[in-house]
């Protein structure tokens, strides 16, 4: 049941990328995407340079770029509205191929757009080469509270559950013939989210009554000691470096 | 006690040793009132497998909820290998104690396998090489040890319920408590859980509506109902009482004869 899609974003591989410790792959990525948002947006050529950067870290890993780009496609939505920005933007109008666009609006967008596309590309670099319990123990290493970490843990490890259980309770319904599909058939609908709801909870709670069956006394046993080396936090912010240096003089140029 | 009387099959040799688990006079009402266990006394010795059989709402589940502490007695009296079951030692309890649940969605919460099986020997302090080699070593007794990285929700619902087996064996228990071990498993999985678990040098008791498995595993059978303890003895036996099981709502399964398979 559901298998494969805990393995949707990671790929498998030996790279230095893929070695590197989790916390330094979290903590490069975030410092890279905080030094991309603050980028004045006129300065082209400081973006060329972080998507050549990306670019870079796509080949150590040994990620096809078609993967790359293809998982790009997830930002489409979070974006869309950024079409709409010239459209009903104020102030001067600028004429592109017949349609009067507001220079503000085109700034905008190009402003939401080349930084979103950079930030995700960053983060689907470093989902491929970390599986995701990784990823949560490096977040774990970058002291976020440990109840953030569980609460993630358990929505991953049983999303798969509950979806299960929702495709099981749908095809219940289906089977005796009811398909809800339209708005004032929703009752159904909601009456089946409160009944997932409440089995979702009674399972917690057997999870829970599980997991104190096994000395569970309320924190979470700290496995690995997966620290990182002096160098290998030196490599891996060595790209946030870089991108923080472009930043900073593109601002400085500007 | 009716039926086949009060006989304790294999532990009665070794009687004098304390005893793997002894529960004495156990009642015990849910905080809404509905009672539920009305003077449960049960002994099992060391190294004994017993199977404890009975209609759904016979109190079985709660009887094992009792067993590593989860619920405290209302009265009577609950000791594991000698050490009363209270809460100024739940944590030696637990380690005693392992409960294999019935459905390995609850028990298999961490994200890998390792993590999983690691998990309870961490709570009881073990870290570093101690802990990787309980966790290999439980891994290989259920024959897993080949997905220590594998996340949970990627097994087959067989090999889920086997990790489930080692996230207690790895606590080394002195008595695995299995809630169901047979339910939803296809015969292939069933047989080979059975081979794993015959192949374990532990005292167990086996919750089943799964009367050949019972059969099977168990030389010794313990029926409650109602809230208490109304037969224990031979599994063969208590299977071949007829009036026995029909006052406690077991039936065997079509064509099922259990004198024909007694040798085992």
């Amino acid at each position: 049941m559901g298998a494969g899609h805990a393995h949707a974003l990671y790929v498998e591989g030996t790279s230095p990328l893929h070695r590197l410790r989790p916390q330094c792959k979290v903590a490069a990525t975030v410092l890279f995407v905080l030094a991309v948002v603050s980028t004045p947006r006129e300065a082209f050529w400081a973006y060329g340079l972080y998507a050549l950067i990306l670019a870079g870290l796509v080949a150590v890993a040994g990620l096809r770029p078609r993967f790359v780009l293809r998982r790009l496609v997830i930002e489409v939505p979070f974006v869309l509205f950024a079409v709409f920005l010239p459209v009903v933007g104020q102030g001067p109008r600028v004429e592109v191929l017949g349609l009067p666009l507001a220079v503000d609006g085109l700034w905008a967008a190009w402003n939401i757009l080349v930084k979103g596309t950079l930030g995700v590309a960053a983060t689907v670099v470093m989902a491929a080469t970390t599986p995701v319990p990784q990823i949560l123990h490096g977040l774990e290493r970058l002291r976020l509270p440990k109840a953030f970490t569980m609460i993630a843990g358990f929505m991953i490890r049983y999303a798969d559950v509950i979806t299960g259980e929702a495709g099981r309770m749908r095809i219940a319904r289906v089977s005796r013939g009811y398909d809800p599909r339209w708005i004032w058939q929703a009752r159904a609908l909601a009456s089946s989210a409160g009944t997932l709801f409440i089995r979702s909870y009674e399972r917690g709670e057997r999870v829970h009554l599980a997991m104190v069956s096994r000395g569970f006394t309320g924190t979470m046993p700290v496995l690995d000691e997966l620290g990182a080396t002096r160098s290998q936090w030196l490599a891996a912010l060595a790209v946030p470096a870089l991108a923080a240096t472009v930043s900073a003089t593109a601002w400085l140029v500007r | 006690m009716t039926g086949v009387g009060a006989t304790s099959g294999a532990g009665q040799e070794q009687g004098r040793q304390t005893p793997a688990l002894e529960v004495e006079g156990l009642a015990f009402a849910y905080p809404d009132g509905h009672q539920a266990l009305f003077g449960v006394d049960l002994r099992i010795e060391r190294g004994e497998r017993v199977a404890l059989l009975g209609p759904n709402g016979a109190g079985k589940t709660t009887l094992v909820l009792h067993l590593n502490g989860v619920l405290l007695p209302g009265a009577g009296r609950v000791h594991v290998g000698g050490l009363p079951v209270a809460r100024a030692h739940l944590k030696e309890i637990r380690r005693r104690v392992g409960i294999v649940f019935q459905d390995p969605d609850d028990q298999l919460f961490m994200p890998t396998v390792t993590e999983d099986v690691a998990f309870g020997p961490a709570n009881l302090g073990l870290r570093g090489a101690e802990l990787e080699a309980r966790v290999k070593a439980a891994l290989t007794a259920v024959g897993m040890d080949g997905y220590a990285d594998r996340p949970p929700h990627h097994l087959s619902f067989g090999q889920r319920r086997r990790v489930a087996v080692a996230t207690v064996l790895a606590m080394e228990p002195e008595i695995l408590v299995l809630d169901e071990p047979s339910s939803n498993l296809d015969p292939a999985s069933r047989r080979e859980l059975a081979d794993i678990l015959t192949g374990l040098d532990i005292t167990m008791l086996m919750v089943s509506h799964d009367l050949p498995y019972a059969l099977e595993l168990c030389p010794r059978a313990v029926v409650m109902n109602g809230g208490a303890v109304v037969a224990d003895g031979p599994t063969a036996q208590v299977l071949a009482d007829t009036e026995l099981m029909a006052a406690n709502r077991l039936e065997l399964p079509y064509g099922f004869d259990p004198s024909f398979t007694r040798t085992k």
